[in-house]
């Protein structure tokens, strides 16, 4: 089984986050970046068991700058066979990462192609459903439960209010939920192996962006909070009702 | 022309639907052209659509369009934008929603715009504007392609019905087979779910123990609330999965959003603080969700809980 697992690189969910002096960035300067948790602990962790299951491969796949490497290490750290990151400065929308993602593994036969369900910066969960449709492989996004056997896939998906059991025949693109492995953490012998790891740099393909990023404005900050006596409960149902006219 | 995709689930539409609906039709005046809305598959009084403000309902009837698959709405929502010349397509940001956004924005070589909270800005160019980093900044993006896609966030604005009913015309349009085929759908029945809840009752480690949630529950039903709860709960199975709202479960922004006994770590933070009125009940004062909460009460949730009950039974015994 030959699988291929997407990651992106996030900020850390506890960065704080500020403008540049002139308002229309982000100030990104001491932005502590991780592998999105998604991509982490549920898509990959879920394609290393099956590819031990099957003896097959798990090959990482990334689209950014060189700065990206150490968290791709990370992957390779975590069990992942080899790594290729597409060179690109500045990733720009998603339907160019998507493009990048397709045109690199198009003629590579992967079984399995894995994203996590989104970044946890954007929250778009959009990149899977593009590179299949680019593709055109069926996608089955928010997976919870995965097993394979015979060149069929059974995965459990999250909908709303529920979930929904499918099967697909591989080869097959998928966006990885909570609950579909459990989080490894690498130990040392798997920091040291990955360093030997291969991790191949190649160019991007020509591709389209069609949306780009204007500007960023901070959110009004939330007035303080207002305290109540616990023993007066019937304030409470009066402030939501009459000032805050929720209920 | 403006085209909102209408979300149905057993041939229903969802409150997204309707919200999505009055969003496409804001937007398609802003921009001064027409409003339409699509819906695939059986749905149960298409003609409503029009009071929210679609000028017209086309609908695609095909059998293999009963259970949702993403690439086969896809092909189909492509077919009727070539169709009837759509220039901006709106989708709800529901599982949905998402799962078909990418495809289109692939199909359509479009620019796409996922997780939009507010009207578009459409003076010269089309801009939209998105939370991100957990909602500790607004991002404005910019859809420079011929066609426009969004998706809306859920309760950003409230549907507004006020219009007539439309007309509603079949569309024929090439409907794929799907490749993935559905084997079951387990829905937890008789409680909206999470996504479209306005009102959640939350509650997290604070509770001791399963036991314990009878309280919750209880002031969930008087109120008519959605129950919700922590990570660490949901992880120690005290409450099932689907109920698990944060960065890693389900990310909510209901009107209102009790949280009893949840201390507020970061993440489970990033997943509620859209919510629009935040109550937070923890004995202890300096738990950091009182800093992102508008009402706050310290105290023993034990005794606060039932007793705030008891004051929704004569709020609503008085209405």
């Amino acid at each position: 089984m030959k699988i291929l697992v997407c990651v992106s690189k996030t900020p850390d969910t506890t960065t704080k986050i500020a403008l540049t002096p002139d308002g229309k960035s982000l100030d990104m300067s001491g932005v502590q970046y991780i592998m999105n948790p998604y991509d982490e602990w549920y898509a990959l962790v879920r394609a290393l068991e099956l590819a031990e299951a099957a003896n097959g491969t798990v090959t990482l796949l990334n689209v950014g700058p060189a700065d990206n490497d150490a968290i791709i290490r990370k992957g390779l750290a975590i069990g992942a066979n080899d790594a290729v990151r597409i060179d690109v400065a500045d990733p720009g929308s998603s339907l160019y990462v998507a493009r990048q993602i397709a045109d690199y593994a198009r003629d590579k036969g992967y079984d399995l192609i894995f994203f996590g369900k989104e970044t946890i910066d954007y929250n778009g969960s959009e990149v899977g459903a593009m590179a299949a449709e680019y593709l055109d492989l069926p996608y089955v996004s928010y997976a919870s439960q995965l097993d394979v056997a015979g060149g069929v896939a059974t995965v459990a998906r999250d909908i709303e209010g529920g979930v929904e059991v499918v099967e697909v025949d591989l080869p097959l693109v998928l966006s990885a939920a909570k609950g579909l492995a459990e989080q490894r953490i690498p130990n040392m012998r798997g920091i040291m192996m990955a360093k030997s790891k291969p991790l191949t740099v190649v160019a991007p393909s020509a591709a389209p962006n069609h949306v780009g990023t204007v500007g960023y404005t901070l959110p009004q900050a939330k007035s303080s909070v207002k305290l109540l006596a616990p023993e007066d409960m019937d304030e409470l149902v009066r402030l939501l009702h009459e000032e805050a006219k929720v209920i | 022309m403006v085209l909102i995709f209408a979300e149905t689930v057993n041939g229903q539409f969802k409150k997204t639907a309707f919200e999505a609906v009055t969003y496409g039709a804001k937007t398609a005046a802003l921009m001064g052209v027409d409003c339409a809305a699509l819906v695939l598959g059986p749905a149960n009084d298409a003609g409503a659509l029009g009071r929210y403000g679609a000028k017209r309902v086309y609908q695609v009837s095909d059998g293999a369009l009963a259970n949702f698959d993403a690439q086969t709405y896809a092909a189909v929502i492509t077919d009727a934008v070539r169709q009837l010349g759509a220039r901006v397509v709106i989708l709800s940001h529901s599982a949905t929603g998402k799962s078909l956004l990418g495809r289109l924005a692939a199909r359509l070589d479009a620019g796409s715009a996922p997780g939009v909270n507010a009207l578009p800005d459409v003076g010269g160019g089309f801009r939209v504007k998105k939370p991100v980093f957990s909602g500790k900044a607004i991002a404005e993006l910019e859809i420079t392609s011929d066609i426009k896609l969004v998706s809306l966030m859920g309760n950003a604005l409230p549907p507004e019905a006020g219009g007539s009913e439309a007309s509603v015309e079949a569309l024929q349009a090439n409907v794929p087979a799907s490749r993935v085929r559905v084997k079951e759908v387990k829905r937890v029945e008789g409680i909206v779910p999470l996504p479209e809840a306005e009102l959640v009752v939350s509650a997290g480690r604070g509770m001791k123990g399963p036991e314990n949630w009878g309280m919750v529950e209880e002031l969930a039903e008087v109120l008519g609330a959605t129950t919700a709860c922590s990570r660490p709960v949901a992880d120690a199975h005290w409450r099932p999965h689907h109920e698990h709202v944060g960065q890693t479960g389900i990310a909510i922004r209901p009107n209102l959003y009790i949280a009893i006994g949840i201390s507020g770590a970061i993440q489970h933070l990033a997943g509620v603080n859209s919510s629009k009125t935040i109550v937070v009940i923890n004995k202890d004062p300096e738990a950091p969700f009182f800093k992102a909460a508008d009402y706050g009460v310290v105290g023993d949730l034990f005794e606060v809980v039932p007793r705030l009950t008891e004051a929704f039974k004569r709020y609503k015994a008085g209405q």
